[in-house]
């Protein structure tokens, strides 16, 4: 068990949460980061199954990865990546029906993500099972961290609530005689590109010298 | 087995084909076994969305499955002419699959008034929009509104979903005076001209055009419907 737990593996795990995040450091998969997180349930559920798809295809790439043909390599990642996405969609679909509406096809478009094909070609293609599982988990954790942070401003800004529970109490409206009113900007895309960016430069500000 | 030789062409072309064999098999499979489930949900999406025309709101918890069967007492489906006309099955009709010669149709109780429910489908913005508009048994009063849609803006056109938008439909009159076409409208506020006020809501500011989509739906609806309602009139 030790070398499962090794100080690389514990490397592979951690840097992508934070010195190696593939949004707030690489800008990878921004598209579905600006798409679903109006709302921090859907944003959670993004997260949760790019983690999964993540670590899963990262798994089956590197068990296969010695008998994959170098020419079609390419091909073979992206045929695994769309059956386990088709797989998630259709379980959404079957569990959680109200969330996968939310999410219409951005479950979908995680086949584009670029985070999957860029772990899949720069990991898994050249470690072990674990090692990959790790590496998806944790690259599909970090990027599930900056989806609740955008998706908690944005809910809590754009609709007064979270979670789908109200925050911002209704006498507060300016329609019930308060002085506060929703900001409609937040749940629109171009109002998360901004909050992205102000995450990425907080990071960065933050770790100013440990980022390459 | 020695080094395998995983550049060759034939290597190449019986791996690809092998590996789509299984993904197939194990697509297909999981299809099979999640079917029944996601049929499930989305009947029963759609019998909330129906429900939510007659005033119960959508997203509370209720067994809706047994309110539909409750409330929901018919669903015929009506051919070109009112005389072609099937008793029941016109929930399995899939809105893509609504025309002039498939019209499903709802006939509802509720506190043991019939409220008829007339499904519609039309264009938003940037997608499809669909709706069901709940009539009183005058044919002539809305009793009440549910409108969906697939992708209009959050926060502009997507607030159609919302309950003061539809409440606000109800009571008012399908047709004005005597004429036949279908009058109720959705206009731009300070646009009303000459519509009474019994025959017109708001759209919604900042969502001119899928609010003239709910508009137009609305009339196609309705008038895709004349004649069944006609025959219904008390």
């Amino acid at each position: 068990m030790g070398k499962l737990f090794s100080k690389e593996n514990g490397e592979v795990f951690k840097s992508p949460l934070n010195l190696n995040n593939p949004i707030a450091v690489q800008v990878l998969g921004i598209c579905s980061a600006l798409a679903v997180t109006s709302q921090l349930k859907p944003a959670i559920v993004m997260g949760l199954s790019v983690t999964v798809i993540t670590a899963f295809s990262n798994v089956i790439i590197s068990l296969i990865r010695k008998t994959i043909p170098n020419r079609i390599r390419i091909i073979v990642q992206l045929v695994v990546v769309a059956a386990l996405v088709t797989i998630v969609s259709n379980i959404l679909k079957a569990y959680v029906y109200d969330v996968s509406v939310q999410l219409s096809v951005y479950v979908g478009l995680i086949i584009t993500n670029c985070i999957l094909m860029g772990r899949l070609e720069a990991f898994a293609m050249m470690n072990g099972p674990w090692e990959s599982f790790l590496d998806g988990i944790a690259n599909g954790l970090g990027y599930a961290i900056i989806l609740v942070i955008v998706g908690f401003v944005r809910e809590l800004l754009g609709f007064g609530s979270i979670f789908g529970f109200q925050i911002i109490p209704d006498s507060w409206l300016l329609d019930n005689g308060g002085g506060y009113l929703h900001n409609g900007m937040m749940t629109m895309p171009a109002m998360a590109l901004i909050l992205l960016a102000c995450v990425i430069w907080a990071h960065r500000a933050y770790n100013k010298d440990k980022i390459q | 087995m020695g080094k395998l030789n995983t550049n060759g062409n034939a290597y190449t072309i019986i791996y690809a084909s092998i590996m789509v064999i299984i993904v197939a098999f194990l697509l297909a499979f999981v299809a099979q076994v999640l079917g029944p489930t996601q049929k499930a949900n989305e009947d029963n999406d759609k019998k909330s969305q129906i429900l939510a025309a007659l005033g119960i709101e959508k997203g509370s918890d209720y067994d809706v499955e047994g309110k539909y069967n409750e409330m929901v007492k018919a669903d015929p489906i009506y051919g070109k002419t009112v005389a072609e006309k099937q008793d029941n099955g016109g929930f399995a009709v899939a809105n893509k699959d609504m025309s002039e010669s498939n019209r499903p149709f709802y006939v509802a109780e509720v506190d043991g008034q019939t409220k008829y429910v007339v499904p519609m489908t039309g264009a938003g913005l940037w997608g499809g929009i669909w709706g069901y508009v709940a009539l009183d048994d005058d044919c002539e009063t809305v009793y009440g509104t549910y409108f969906s849609h697939e992708s209009e803006t959050a926060g502009l056109g997507a607030r159609i979903t919302e309950k003061w938008f539809q409440d606000s439909f109800k009571g008012k009159k399908v047709h004005a005076g005597g004429a036949s076409d279908v009058a109720l409208s959705v206009v731009k506020k300070g646009k009303e001209g000459k519509i009474s006020p019994d025959n017109y809501v708001n759209g919604i500011t900042g969502a001119t055009l899928t609010s003239n989509g709910v508009d137009e739906m609305i009339k196609k609806g309705l008038g895709m419907y004349a004649d069944i309602l006609d025959n219904l009139k008390k």
